[in-house]
């Protein structure tokens, strides 16, 4: 250690004054305790006996900064590897015949090792996966999202076939809003029957959402579960203060996957889970969302919280070592995504993009599951994923940026 | 920190003479107090002393963070980055907002020039109090000419006042401009050193004390090798370019490499590792015959990541603000306090001059939320009482389905801010994203209430439609 090199007697005998005192400090207090610090006589101790004969060092030192360097000096970089004594569980959504569904794709989402693409030290096994929403009756959407599907808003069925075959859906997220008592109060049963006609229009896995009505949620999740029998769906979702003991029954007797939704929550989400374990179901039946906040609103928090609950998973910690699903297009409520606005541009590019930034941040964060509203996001994601992977070849020069670049 | 730094290891270097100069009651306490960064040594007065003078640089060497701040630039528009002490930020804020450069070729009009430059730092967007800005502009010498070279970067100079990046791997060039661009003391950013020209180039970084780039692409060991170099040299103002692509296996190693200095610099102490790291999205116009919102859009998308991923600087091409606004709001996301609620205090707001007959709104103290919502209501010309809700500083979609809106507290806040008294009529107006909570607000305080939009950009054609 490097200490005082200042070669003023002066100084010199200013600091053996201020050790003496600072010896004397601690001997008298022995073990001192300040503002959550503890300090002890040793340590002091281990940090006085290196000044001795520390002279000698210091032409050495003035004489390696004034050499003349003639070559370049060589040095080895080696990867910073780190091992985790956890493993993100890996979560299969989707049932083929043979596993009791009738899905032709099925979709494995966690089993991490590591951080999120963090490739030089793990592979990850499972890349992260799409979802794209569609609802149960026409809504409300910004015109840039509607015109993809616009025709097709009224038949769940086909609108899913949209996202699927036109723009490249891993997964359909449905949600069943229409339950909602303040909307049209759909029955669970109606509800169910929606439910069954995307299973047969589709062969991708399904997310089942409710309306966010905490009374009516577990109704329509339980129907929607018979209807789906064996299908391995996620139900979306069981809530600290929702009837989540329904919908973990039902995923439980019905071969499903549980989302456990905690509003920005760490601690709650623990519990939450906790809870779900408890009711029986198994950590490959709960994948956990953690609230995603669009850009601008909130994303900061669940950035944080996605990369908290993925390195607390990593280290062992078996109620949080579920992945992780972050419904993104909710970055559709950002006005900046969707409102016309001359000081921030055309919104036709400006949506799609603001959905595009929270993904990407969201998955740099820890996502493994993801629910998107624009088919441009989607081929970016994908793309972006790909390449993440190394999956694919890319010949790409830089080194002439500087010239190459255009005006 | 890789070497830990104890309370006695900082004490030792204070002049214990706890004078309470710095507020403290004594030196040990401000030690533990520049331990957790609350305090920085310049708090200690009698510190800047001539008497203490290697004591105070060596206390500074001492708690120096892992990752060196860089400054870049001179005086009010003057540029820090890195200085960073963790990989995450939940562990500790980050410091220092990435900086955002853009760039300017030398082969372009000059009027295009000055043009560009006054686009450039206008630039401007108010957002939750903050105002986001381009902070950099990137002079890259693409003529190849030392006089066209030396004589844009003071054109820019005189057009903006924005710290610069010279960019070109030639150092005649670069000297051409040090010497006649008139920059040569705002201390720019000189792009870059490389295995080919750090002899020259770190002369030219000593002679004009400048900070200066290192280019390596996809080469770690060359990357720590010139930075030894330059170190051996006496240069430290240092800001790595391992290379940012952007496409396929290049792009996961781009990734990698950026992950790996970090975590290098951070947890495994590596001093030639332990600066600012830079990206170039501005490469993704490098592909010929591309469409120009392509472009714009992958640059945001790879700048996002990046950022994402530790970048302290980023080059970028774009000017267009569709694609600089979500990569100016991440910055603004990304480097908030994350212990520290994004709130605004709750209780009763006065916009405008209301009456006993004014509407009566309701939001949430998420500061986002609440600007927004003030700021329509006013530009609206609305006079009005607004309620300002303690939902734990979360919007109100986030705070409805969390529990934190909710009817018992709608009821407290109608109570602690006397609204009954103030107006003569029963109606509350909530977020349209509240609707849910519409019947139980109501049976629990007997007023009517109306649902009102989702955004409040639309209050203004909302009220002339349902408040007489
Ligand atoms: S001002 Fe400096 S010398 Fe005085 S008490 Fe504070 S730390 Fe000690």
């Amino acid at each position: 250690m490097a200490i005082f090199l200042g070669d003023e007697i002066e100084e010199k005998e200013e600091i053996k004054a201020l050790m003496k005192s600072l010896a004397k400090f601690i001997e008298k207090l022995g073990d001192l305790e300040l503002e959550n610090v503890e300090i002890r006589a040793e340590e002091l101790t281990f940090i006085i006996q290196p000044m001795v004969g520390f002279t000698a060092q210091i032409p050495q030192i003035t004489q390696k900064v004034e050499k003349k360097i003639e070559t370049l000096l060589k040095a080895e970089f080696s990867p910073p590897i780190e091992t985790y004594p956890g493993t993100i569980t890996e979560v299969k959504i989707g049932a083929t015949r043979s596993e009791g569904g009738s899905r032709r794709k099925v979709i494995k989402i966690g089993g991490e090792k590591t951080m999120p693409f963090y490739s030089f030290e793990a592979l990850n096994p499972n890349k992260p996966a799409i979802a794209m929403d569609i609802f149960d009756m026409p809504i409300e959407l910004a015109k840039s999202v509607r015109q993809h599907f616009e025709d097709v808003m009224h038949d769940p069925a086909e609108w899913a076939k949209r996202q699927v075959e036109d723009f490249g859906a891993e997964i359909v997220s449905l949600n069943l809003i229409s339950t909602d008592p303040l909307i049209k109060d759909t029955s669970p049963k109606e509800a169910a029957k929606t439910v069954e006609n995307v299973l047969q229009a589709v062969d991708v896995p399904l997310i089942i959402g409710g309306s966010g009505n905490k009374a009516k949620d577990p109704l329509v999740l339980e129907a929607a579960a018979e209807v789906a029998s064996g299908e391995r769906c996620i139900l979306n979702s069981a809530n600290i203060d929702n009837d989540y003991k329904r919908i973990a029954r039902a995923a439980k007797q019905h071969n499903h996957i549980v989302v456990a939704f905690t509003p920005m929550d760490i601690n709650n989400q623990k519990k939450l889970n906790r809870l779900l374990l408890d009711e029986g179901l198994s950590k490959e039946q709960i994948i956990i969302d953690p609230t995603t906040a669009a850009l601008g609103y909130g994303l900061d928090y669940t950035l944080s919280l996605m990369e908290r609950i993925k390195l607390a998973g990593l280290l062992g910690d078996p109620d949080l070592q579920m992945p992780i699903l972050a419904s993104t297009s909710n970055s559709w409520g950002a006005r900046e995504a969707w409102m016309k606005s001359e000081e921030w541009g055309p919104k036709e590019y400006r949506g799609p993009l603001w959905e595009t930034v929270t993904t990407i941040t969201a998955m740099m964060a820890g996502g493994d599951l993801f629910m998107l509203s624009h088919p441009a996001t989607v081929r970016i994601i994908k793309r972006l994923i790909e390449s993440l992977y190394g999956e694919v070849n890319a010949d790409q020069r830089i080194q002439d940026w500087i010239t190459d670049i255009g005006l | 920190m890789p070497e830990k730094v104890t309370l006695l290891s900082v004490y030792r270097y204070l002049p214990q003479t706890n004078c309470g100069e710095c507020g403290e009651p004594n030196c040990m306490a401000f030690a533990s107090k520049l331990l957790d960064r609350r305090a920085t040594p310049d708090n200690c007065p009698p510190l800047k002393k001539p008497k203490y003078k290697e004591q105070l640089a060596k206390l500074i060497e001492l708690i120096a963070p892992p990752i060196k701040e860089v400054k870049l630039g001179v005086g009010e528009n003057l540029v820090k980055i890195g200085g960073k002490e963790v990989m995450y930020r939940h562990e500790l804020t980050y410091h220092n907002p990435t900086a955002i450069a853009i760039d300017v070729s030398d082969t372009m009009d000059d009027d295009k020039i000055v043009e560009r430059c006054k686009k450039i730092e206008s630039i401007s967007i108010v957002r939750i109090g903050d105002t986001l800005k381009v902070n950099m502009i990137a002079v890259r010498c693409a003529s190849k000419d030392p006089d066209r070279f030396s004589y844009v970067v003071s054109l820019v100079a005189r057009s903006c006042n924005l710290p610069l990046i010279l960019c070109s791997f030639d150092p005649k060039i670069l000297r051409a401009a040090l010497e006649k661009g008139q920059v040569a003391n705002k201390r720019p950013l000189l792009y870059a050193v490389t295995e080919e020209n750090w002899r020259e180039f770190s002369e030219l970084a000593k002679q004009y004390d400048c900070p200066v780039a290192v280019f390596a692409p996809n080469n770690l060991s060359l990357i720590k090798s010139l930075i030894k170099t330059l170190q051996a040299i006496g240069i430290h103002d240092i800001v790595i370019d391992a290379g940012s692509y952007t496409e396929g296996n290049l792009l996961r190693d781009s990734v990698n490499n950026f992950i790996m200095i970090r975590r290098a610099a951070i947890k495994r102490g590596d001093k030639d590792l332990g600066y600012p790291i830079m990206a170039v999205p501005a490469v993704v116009w490098m592909v010929e015959n591309q469409e120009p919102v392509i472009a714009s859009y992958r640059e945001a998308c790879m700048a996002s990541l990046f950022m994402n991923r530790f970048a302290d600087l980023l080059i970028m091409h774009t000017s267009e603000i569709w694609a600089l606004l979500p990569v100016l709001t991440l910055r603004q996301n990304i480097y908030t306090d994350p212990r520290k609620p994004v709130s605004v205090e709750s209780g009763l707001r006065v916009i405008g001059k209301p009456d006993e007959k004014s509407p009566v709104f309701l939001t949430t103290n998420f500061a986002l939320t609440y600007f927004t919502v003030a700021n329509d209501l006013e530009s609206a010309g609305i006079n009005c009482y607004l309620l300002v809700l303690d939902a734990e500083g979360l919007a109100v979609e986030v705070s409805v389905a969390g529990g934190q809106f909710n009817p018992s507290k709608v009821k407290d806040l109608f109570t602690s801010s006397g609204i009954e008294k103030m107006v003569k009529h029963k109606k509350l107006i909530i977020p349209g994203l509240a609707a849910r909570l519409k019947g139980e607000i109501e049976d629990l305080t007997g007023w009517e209430v109306i649902v009102g939009p989702r955004d409040s950009s639309q209050i203004k054609s909302f009220l002339t439609k349902y408040w007489a």
